[in-house]
C-alpha cells in the first residue's frame, strides 16, 4: 500500500484549499486558493492511480534498495531543464516588452507582473532545482550514503515545485509583497520554510550518516547555502498578515530598517543561493569532468570560510546615497571590495584544476562550458565590487549597467555551470554511454556565450549612457534631458538585449532537445570533436 | 542602554574579535603539520567512485 498517507494528505490539502477559497477575505486570495485547489486535486487523482494494492510483504521486498536515491535527481534534472527554458523565454518576453511597450498585455502580462515571474523562474525554479538535484547527487556520492529520510527527498522536490507554481501564479494575479526576489506573500513563504527545513534534514542527515570520514568541501558550500538561505528567508519575510484568509501582510520592520533587511536578504540571496551553492557544484563537477582532484584543497577551505564571513556584510551597497547611515554604506562597500580575494581565490582554484589537462578545453565542450562559467564568475565578481564603490555607484545605480552585471553573473556563471552539470549528469543518471550529441553541446556553448557577450556589452553601453544623461546639467544648472528622452535613447540597446537573450534561449532549447534524446536512448551519428579521441599511430 | 546601542557595541567589539579569531584559527588549522597529506586524501573523494 505505497503512497496511501501521501495521497490522503494531498486530498486533505485540496479540501483545505477549497475552504480557503470559500471563506477568502479578498478576491486575490480566493483566486489563488482555487489555483492551489486544482493543483492539489490533480495531484491527488494522479496519486490514487499510483497506489499499489499488492500485499505488504511482496511490495516491501521489491522496494528495498541499498543504492543511491537517484530517481528524485532524475526528476530534478528534468525540472531544471524545463524551468530553465521557461525562465529564459519569459526573460526574452520582458526584454521585448521594454523595447516595444505594446507587448504589455493588461492585466496579467504587463511588465510589472512578468518581470518577477522571470527573475523567480530563473533564480528559484531553474537555479533552485539545479541546486537541489546536484546537492542530492553530490552529498550521496561524497558521503557514500543513501539520501537520508526515505521519501523526504520526494517531499522536498514536489514541495518545491508547488512553491514555484504558487509563486508564479501569484505574480500573474498581482499578489506581491514588493520585496525584490522575495515577492511571494506570507502563506507561500510559510510553505517554502516547511520545504526548506525538510531539505536541510535530508541533506544534513545524509552528512551525519556518511560512511566517508571527511566531509568533502562541496558539501560545506551546499550546507552553508541551505542554512543561510533558511535564515535570510525567515528574517526578511517576518510579516503580520492582515487576515489569515487574505493575501496582504505588513513587514515587521519599517523605514530604513526594512530596506536594509531586504538588501541584506537580497545580496545574500546572490551570495549564498547563486554563489555558495554553485561553488559546491564547481568543486564536484569540474574535478569529475576533467578527472583530476581540485587544484588546492586547502585553498578551498580558506575560500569557504572567507567567502561566508564576508558576503553577509555586503548588502548595504544596494543602498548607497539613501537614508541608510553613512557608516553602514561604507561598511557594505568595504566588505564588497574585500570579497575580491575569496572570489578570485575560488576562481583560480577552479581554473587551475585543469592543470595538466588544458587540452580538454579544446576537445571537450562540457569542460569548455565549465571553464567559461568560472571565467564569468571571475568577471562578475570583479565588476560587482567595483560597482559597489560609492563614486562608481553614483553613476551605475538604477541604470541598465546593474542589469548587465547581474546577467553576466546569472547567465555566465550560474547558467553555464548548470548546463555543464546537466550534461555530466544525464548520461550517468540514465545509464547512457554518452550524450545524444556532443556537437550540439558545442553549439549550445557558442550560442550561450555569444548571447551573454552581446547582452553584457549592450547593457554596459546603455547603462553608462543612461547614467551620464541623467546627470547632465546645462550652464544654468538645469537638467538637459527629461526622463522620457533617456528612455527613448535606450531603444536600440533594448532591441539588441532581446537578441542576446534570444541566442541564449536558443542554446537552451538545443540543450532540452539533446537531453530529451539522451534520456530516450538515442545517439546522434556524428563526427567526433577533433582531438577528443587519441589519433591512431600508423604501424612503422 | 538602549537595546540597539548595546547590541551594536557588542557586534563591533567582542563579536568582531571572536569572528576574526575563529577565521585565523581556521587558517592556522589548514596549515597545521600533516595538513597537506590530509588535504590530498580529501581532494580524491569525488574521484574514488563512479
Amino acid at each position: 500500500m505505497k503512497y496511501v498517507t501521501e495521497t490522503i494528505v494531498l486530498a486533505v490539502g485540496a479540501f483545505i484549499a477549497l475552504l480557503g477559497a470559500a471563506f477568502a477575505q479578498d478576491r486575490l486570495f480566493e483566486a489563488h486558493m482555487w489555483v492551489l485547489f486544482f493543483v492539489l486535486l490533480a495531484s491527488t487523482l494522479f496519486m490514487i492511480r499510483r497506489i499499489s494494492f499488492a500485499p505488504v510483504i511482496a511490495s516491501r521486498s521489491s522496494e528495498h534498495d541499498d543504492g543511491y536515491f537517484d530517481e528524485v535527481i532524475r526528476y530534478g534534472v528534468i525540472a531544471t531543464v524545463f524551468w530553465g527554458v521557461v525562465g529564459f523565454l519569459v526573460g526574452v518576453v520582458v526584454a521585448a516588452q521594454l523595447a516595444f511597450p505594446d507587448l504589455n498585455i493588461e492585466p496579467w502580462l504587463n511588465f510589472g507582473r512578468v518581470r518577477p515571474l522571470h527573475t523567480s523562474a530563473v533564480i528559484f525554479a531553474f537555479c533552485g532545482n539545479a541546486l537541489i538535484a546536484t546537492s542530492f547527487y553530490v552529498v550521496q556520492r561524497t558521503s557514500r550514503a543513501r539520501l537520508f529520510g526515505g521519501n523526504l527527498g520526494w517531499f522536498v522536490f514536489w514541495g518545491y515545485q508547488l512553491f514555484i507554481v504558487m509563486a508564479a501564479t501569484g505574480y500573474l494575479l498581482g499578489i506581491t509583497q514588493g520585496r525584490e526576489y522575495a515577492e511571494p506573500e506570507w502563506y507561500v513563504d510559510i510553505w517554502l520554510t516547511v520545504v526548506w527545513v525538510a531539505y536541510l534534514i535530508a541533506f544534513l542527515g545524509t552528512i551525519l550518516t556518511r560512511k566517508e570520514p571527511h566531509i568533502y568541501v562541496a558539501n560545506w558550500f551546499f550546507l552553508a547555502f541551505i542554512v543561510t538561505v533558511a535564515m535570510l528567508h525567515i528574517v526578511n519575510n517576518l510579516a503580520v498578515p492582515v487576515s489569515f484568509l487574505g493575501v496582504k501582510s505588513y513587514s515587521a520592520f519599517s523605514g530604513v530598517q526594512d530596506a536594509l533587511t531586504q538588501w541584506w536578504y537580497g545580496h545574500n540571496a546572490v551570495g549564498f543561493f547563486l554563489t555558495a551553492g554553485f561553488l559546491g557544484m564547481m568543486y564536484y563537477f569540474v574535478p569529475k569532468q576533467v578527472n583530476r582532484p581540485v587544484y588546492s584543497y586547502r585553498l578551498s577551505i580558506i575560500h569557504f570560510w572567507a567567502l561566508i564571513f564576508m558576503y553577509i556584510w555586503a548588502g548595504p551597497h544596494h543602498l548607497h546615497y539613501t537614508a541608510l547611515p553613512d557608516w553602514a554604506q561604507t561598511l557594505g562597500m568595504v566588505f564588497s571590495i574585500m570579497l575580491w580575494m575569496p572570489s578570485w581565490g575560488g576562481m583560480i582554484n577552479g581554473l587551475m584544476t585543469l592543470q595538466g589537462a588544458w587540452d580538454k578545453i579544446r576537445t571537450d565542450p562540457i569542460v569548455r562550458m565549465m571553464v567559461m562559467a568560472i571565467a564569468f564568475y571571475g568577471m562578475a565578481t570583479f565588476e560587482g565590487p567595483m560597482m559597489s564603490i560609492k563614486s562608481v555607484n553614483s553613476l551605475s545605480h538604477y541604470t541598465d549597467w546593474t542589469i548587465g552585471h547581474v546577467h553576466s553573473g546569472a547567465l555566465g556563471w550560474n547558467g553555464l555551470i548548470t548546463f555543464g552539470a546537466v550534461y555530466f549528469l544525464v548520461p550517468k543518471l540514465w545509464n547512457r554511454e554518452r550524450l545524444y550529441s556532443i556537437r550540439m553541446v558545442n553549439w549550445h556553448f557558442w550560442l550561450a556565450t555569444l548571447g551573454i557577450v552581446i547582452y553584457a556589452a549592450v547593457m554596459w553601453v546603455a547603462g553608462i549612457q543612461q547614467g551620464l544623461m541623467w546627470r547632465e546639467y546645462d550652464e544654468q544648472g538645469f537638467l538637459v534631458y527629461s526622463f522620457a528622452e533617456t528612455i527613448a535613447a535606450m531603444f536600440p540597446y533594448y532591441v539588441l538585449r532581446a537578441v542576446g537573450g534570444g541566442l541564449f534561449l536558443l542554446g537552451a532549447l538545443i540543450m532540452a532537445y539533446n537531453v530529451t534524446m539522451t534520456i530516450l536512448g538515442y545517439q546522434r551519428d556524428e563526427a567526433p570533436i577533433p582531438g577528443a579521441t587519441p589519433a591512431l599511430q600508423p604501424a612503422e | 542602554m538602549e537595546t540597539y546601542t548595546a547590541m551594536r557595541h557588542f557586534a563591533d567589539s567582542w563579536a568582531l574579535l571572536a569572528m576574526t579569531l575563529f577565521f585565523l584559527a581556521v587558517v592556522a588549522f589548514v596549515f597545521r603539520p600533516g595538513a597537506r597529506k590530509a588535504a590530498e586524501r580529501a581532494a580524491e573523494i569525488p574521484l574514488k567512485e563512479d
